[in-house]
């Protein structure tokens, strides 16, 4: 099935180099790769499609791997970077080191959302670990939801202030994987690997610790150190997604859900197939994004909210623990 | 087999000590049970014989070691717990749970091995979870779901299980089908077990040494027939009571009263019937 997937990856990612407000035939796509030959279209499938499908790729797998990630270190079935603040926190240091200290360029721009992602995510699980009882669904959850309404605030003051990075932002701020070149996904491109190595060697040991702290630390875990890896591996991905394509929500949510639908509970299946899933809807979404308003684009995180915001409710309503 | 004991144990709460400069042995290879009322402690004092709680004072030793400075893979190695009400992820089956109890002898180099596979087989046997081994735990009920997490902590292997409250939220009929899987284990294997139990009469029936907890302090501790007394119930549980052996083994059996302003009124309408 994984190779079913990865198949159903590929086309997209065809598909996505090939569709668009001006189609180009396959057969040029390929020749763009074996006979360049400075033509428009063959401009465009190197400078802007094939960059822009493997930017949504690579951000849709870390996602949803931050999700999964996230999902099962919080027991929590809508732990997600959005919705834990994590997106959220990264994007505010963004703009607010864009407006304040006129940072630029994608490498400072990465690091400052990756210390906005830690930042916001180390508030977060903290105030959702303060008690006895330690960290518990609902707390988390609304901590997440106080520090993503925190930051949006603070994203949105900053903003009126300074109306000439308004334009500037906007479409970043909703999510896009338009208009970025190939440098850019190679500035993140080291953080999300090492994200998702760590991820994929955790997946064992996410396995014993779904069973809850008590259980875990029974069966001779070291769950602090666990989690500590786990939280290091979903703020490398989300925070070098932000960095690279704004925050994307429901990404995160939904796609460990639809895998562990399919392949069940074992993290050492649904780690990997998040990734490829998660790389697949948000390829899909953004060629789907393409034609929603033609000629004009919508962008790629509206997309996801107007597929995400149905299966979001669904699993509320399910309230199924992860 | 392990020993496993407390020396000087305190843990506190908020400056509160649940229970200070605590010792205790617990007895190899025997049906240990721990009973007292709530609150009294006895589930923190098991919690931390397990390294779930860390005690500011004193320590556990597992076999003569201190187990705040063993491995903790080490020490699960030598004792299992099951902690209160443990729940699992959806859709997660009896077999996958039962090979978590393999953990603590996997490493990186060392991943799923026959061994593994066969103790694994033989956990699942032992408490008759063999032919629901493919179900999801949270289809099961009550009882079948205590006995394969049961099955989970005889896959560790371990000498010593400790386990909390694993009767609470059974009917009787579960509740005797767990005890008597535990008895069995006990039994065969002559591991320890150590567990907390709110009935006094089953804690009677099943175990070998009774320890009673009041205030973080431990009571009294022996055989159920030689510590369990109308003054120790009142002094523990704070309730009135006759003991009479129990017609099955002759182990003390419990017959609570009631408060003594509702005597005269409920042996008035006993009468009316």
């Amino acid at each position: 099935m994984l190779v079913i997937s990865l198949l159903m990856l590929a086309i997209a990612i065809v598909c996505s180099i090939a569709f668009g407000v001006t189609d180009i035939p396959i057969s040029s796509v390929w020749e763009s790769f074996t006979h360049y030959n400075m033509s428009t279209e063959h401009l465009i499938i190197r400078t802007t499609r094939v960059p822009r499908a493997l930017i949504a790729a690579s951000v849709g797998a870390c996602l949803a791997v931050a999700g999964a990630v996230m999902q099962v270190m919080t027991r929590n079935p809508i732990a997600s970077p959005s919705t834990l603040g994590v997106n959220s926190g990264a994007t505010f240091f963004i703009v607010m080191s864009t407006s304040l200290l006129g940072i630029s360029g994608m490498g400072a721009f990465t690091w400052v959302a990756l210390i906005g992602a830690a930042v916001s995510g180390g508030i977060v699980f903290t105030l959702g670990s303060i008690g006895r009882d330690g960290m518990t669904p609902v707390k988390i959850t609304l901590a997440g939801a106080s520090m993503t309404a925190f930051f949006a605030s603070l994203t949105q003051g900053l903003m009126l202030t300074d109306g000439k990075m308004f334009d500037q932002v906007l479409v970043w701020l909703v999510g896009s994987v338009a208009g970025r070149d190939m440098a850019q996904l190679q500035t993140v491109w080291p953080y999300m690997a090492v994200g998702m190595l760590i991820a994929l060697l955790l997946a064992r040991h996410l396995n014993v610790l779904a069973m809850g702290d008590d259980v875990a630390q029974g069966l001779g875990q070291r769950t602090a150190h666990i989690k500590l890896f786990a939280a290091i591996a979903t703020i490398l991905l989300a925070g070098a997604s932000v960095a690279v394509a704004g925050p994307i929500a429901f990404v995160g949510i939904i796609i460990p859900h639809i895998v562990r639908y399919l392949v069940g509970n074992d993290y050492r299946w649904i780690l990997p197939y998040s990734a490829v899933l998660g790389a697949l809807i948000l390829v899909a979404a953004d060629l789907g994004s393409r034609y929603i308003a033609m000629p004009k684009e919508v962008p790629v995180g509206v997309m996801t909210a107007i597929i995400g915001v149905p299966f979001f409710v669904y699993i509320a309503r399910k309230g199924r623990r992860t | 087999m392990s020993t496993l004991e407390a020396k000087g144990l305190g843990l506190s709460y908020g400056g509160e000590f649940v229970f200070e400069d605590l010792n205790l042995t617990i007895p190899q290879g025997k049906i240990t049970v721990f009973i007292g009322s709530n609150g009294c402690g006895k589930s923190t004092l098991l919690r931390s014989m397990a390294r779930l709680l860390k005690p500011q004072r004193g320590s556990v030793l597992l076999d003569g070691g201190d187990i705040a400075s063993m491995s903790t893979k080490e020490v699960a190695r030598k004792l299992a717990i099951l902690p209160q009400g443990p729940s699992t992820p959806d859709g997660l089956t009896v077999l996958q749970l039962v090979k978590q109890g393999r953990y603590p002898y996997q490493s990186w180099l060392k991943q799923w091995s026959r061994e593994d596979e066969a103790v694994v087989q033989e956990a699942l046997e032992a408490t008759g979870m063999g032919e629901l081994a493919e179900r999801s735990v949270d289809s099961l009920s009550g009882g079948q779901r205590q006995r394969a997490w049961i099955a989970m902590t005889l896959a560790q292997e371990t000498p010593v299980i400790l386990l909390d409250e694993p009767t609470t939220y059974l009917d009787l009929t579960h509740q005797i089908e767990v005890l008597d899987l535990l008895f069995e284990m006990n039994d065969r294997d002559e591991r320890t077990i150590v567990m907390v139990l709110h009935d006094i009469n089953l804690a009677c029936r099943y175990a070998d040494h009774i320890i009673a907890i009041r205030d973080g302090k431990i009571e009294a501790q022996g055989e159920p027939s030689e510590v369990i007394n109308v003054e120790l119930i009142e002094k523990v549980f704070r309730l009135k009571c006759d003991i009479i052996p129990d017609p099955l083994y002759g182990t003390p059996l419990c017959i609570p009263h009631d408060n003594s302003r509702l005597c005269a009124a409920r042996q008035r309408r006993m009468r009316r019937i």
